[in-house]
């Protein structure tokens, strides 16, 4: 299956086993002349852009430390002191713990609902014969290429109406179901690829659909779960757009929205510093995480797009 | 396996498909009913108007100006997306030195690095990214203008995001640096199934490193460019130019309408202006620019599919 394919391993490190550094290379001189050219071209352009990706995050954890001042009399020099109470002023009078418990519970809640639900209908849409399957199966993905502002101006009526504008449940459901979509297309295709005579065996044996399904086909499903629960929770807890339309009491508000409701009231405020010690707070923990699992999170985010 | 199926299905398809079909089937429909009424979202009633709300969007001068922005938005940026991206995972894969005994084709040293560097922006949200780079591009103080007057550039001092002339681009130039590493470590897992035979192939027949890279790998990758294309796409119109758009521009969509984008517009109709019904209907035309958008790319793009 090619959506639990790792990426390939490069073959540059392995593949020389009697490597001997700069040594020449057999072939003819042009091909010596053109591979070094190349090589020291390739390296060059490489290490440009790697500056250029790290160096704002970088600059920002920088700046995190450093008092006002020094963020506008010397934006690139290192910070004289580390300024700490950057940090403890952004979390706690700049409510940034608040923000991370929010984000914490609608994005806990609505991963472990997008994980359930989808892969119940997923489990339903790969394995059984029915009529309307195909249209279902179509109106999920459907769901992948509209542009999701058109369907948030009667949704915000439909959740107000329902009573669960600006709260963390309104926000759980509303998650899962923009969720759904990538979920069933990615599962359904993971769920065809699973034997059937497993599950038959334990249905033969007694077991219900039901039971079958959760002990027998979940497990099996482990990888495609964990790629996709990858994918959505990355999704889910970077998600800007459906809390800003959707949950806009300051006191629910997720993380993203909190940075961008800080940078305004800081902005008037002057408290430079408190943001960027709040920006960089809410970007460490993820790019720690992804340092870590970075294997799993590759895999998870371009599963999708590998099919 | 017949016993209890149906009930089984529906047991189970039930909840999934009633919360996919009321928050997202039903508000489409209901927004391509209300773009047809004088519906300002503030009170419950409206009226049927035919096709007014159209031939007002046929009018209005900033729509058209969110739909050549969006257009940009969705032709621009995964181009110059795609580009570099190729051209770094082809550094990265086939930049490297040769050695003796190895393969013709080697990835350069430290590609395992290059590739977990550049796929940092996207693990990050785009609000975060777009955040930063608002206070980057702050003229006096922002990391870059001071970059530059680091490196004796005093008179290049531009007021980015404040002039009309290159708001859009530094805006789009945002996206495309938070994604580019995404598609490099895309296009780097498909290079590397390529198999080594046939760079080795066109080498000895005398191709160059650049013709192997237009003659091997971009065929054989074509698959994966061009749904990438549509995915990208799909985002620079949607979720990713709105956040961008709206935290980094003042205004939002300024200055002067030169950054404002069609799903902003949607935005502000509808939740600032309360004039929801008006604001569906730029949502429709976003949606046939966007329906419109993934049949181009897809019918331009299509070729044999190669087996290899």
């Amino acid at each position: 299956m090619k959506t639990t394919e790792t990426p390939a391993p490069v073959p540059a490190e392995s593949g020389a086993p009697v490597r001997k550094g700069d040594a020449p290379p057999s072939g003819p001189r042009k091909g010596k002349k053109e591979g070094t050219t190349l090589n020291v071209f390739s390296h060059g352009v490489l290490v440009i852009w790697a500056i250029m990706v790290g160096m704002p995050l970088v600059w920002a954890v920088m700046t995190s430390f450093k008092d006002d001042a020094a963020i506008f009399g010397s934006p690139w020099s290192l910070p004289d002191k580390l300024n700490f109470d950057n940090w403890s002023r952004a979390w706690s009078q700049a409510h940034m713990s608040d923000y991370f418990l929010n984000t914490v519970m609608v994005v806990g809640g609505s991963l472990v609902g997008t994980l359930v639900l989808g892969s119940m209908a997923a489990y339903v849409l790969a394995r059984f014969d029915f009529p309307g399957n195909r249209f279902i199966y179509y109106l999920f993905i459907a769901g992948m290429s509209f542009p999701i502002m058109l369907a948030l101006v009667p949704l915000f009526y439909v959740v107000d109406n329902m009573g669960m504008l600006n709260t963390i449940h309104g926000l759980i459901l509303v998650y899962i179901a923009y969720s759904l979509p990538f979920t069933v297309f990615f599962l359904t295709g993971f769920f065809r690829t699973l034997p059937s005579s497993v599950a038959e065996a334990a249905f033969v044996d007694g077991a219900s659909h039901t039971r079958t399904f959760f002990q027998v086909m979940l497990p099996m499903a482990k990888p495609g779960l964990i790629s996709v629960g990858i994918f959505n929770f990355l999704g889910q807890w970077n998600q800007y757009m459906l809390p800003t339309v959707l949950n806009t009491d300051p006191d629910k508000h997720v993380l993203t929205q909190g940075l961008v409701q800080l940078a305004v009231s800081q902005g008037y405020k002057g408290d430079w510093s408190g943001l960027f010690a709040g920006l960089v707070m809410a970007m460490l923990p993820v790019l720690a995480a992804y340092i870590i699992f970075q294997r799993q999170v590759v895999q998870g985010l371009t599963a999708g797009a590998l099919k | 396996m017949q016993h209890g199926k149906y009930r089984f299905i529906v047991g189970f398809l039930a909840v999934p498909l009633g919360l996919y079909a009321l928050f997202v089937i039903w508000p489409f429909i209901q927004s391509i009913y209300y773009s047809f009424t004088d519906w300002t979202g503030l009170s419950p009633e409206f009226s049927m108007v035919g096709f007014d709300n159209y031939s007002r969007m046929l009018d209005d001068d900033i729509f058209w100006k969110s739909l050549q922005h969006s257009v940009m938005f969705a032709l621009l940026v995964p181009l110059v997306t795609l580009g570099l991206a190729l051209f770094f995972a082809f550094m990265i894969n086939v930049g490297g030195r040769r050695r003796r005994g190895g393969p013709a084709i080697t990835g350069v040293r430290g590609s395992g690095f290059y590739k977990i560097v550049y796929f940092f922006p996207q693990v990050l949200s785009i609000a975060i990214v777009a955040l930063l780079f608002q206070f980057a591009y702050n003229p006096d103080s922002g990391a870059i203008n001071s970059l530059l007057r680091g490196i004796g550039l005093d008179s290049v001092q531009p007021l980015w995001l404040g002039d009309p002339n290159i708001a859009l681009w530094c805006v789009m130039a945002v996206l495309v640096w938070s994604t580019v590493g995404f598609f490099v470590v895309l296009f780097s897992a498909g290079m590397a199934s390529i198999p080594a035979e046939l760079y080795e192939a066109a080498l000895l027949d005398g191709a160059n490193r650049a013709t192997t890279f237009f003659k091997v790998t971009l065929p054989l990758l074509w698959d994966t460019v061009q749904s990438g294309w549509v995915y990208m796409g799909i985002l620079a119109l949607g979720a990713e130019s709105f956040a961008v758009v709206q935290i980094m521009t003042t205004g939002p969509g300024g200055p002067d309408y030169s950054t404002t984008v069609m799903v902003l517009y949607v935005y502000q109709k509808a939740f600032r202006d309360g004039q929801a019904a008006y604001a569906t209907t730029i949502g429709v035309a976003l949606l046939v620019v966007t329906l419109a958008f993934a049949a181009l790319v897809m019918r331009l793009g299509r070729r044999e599919r190669l087996e290899y």
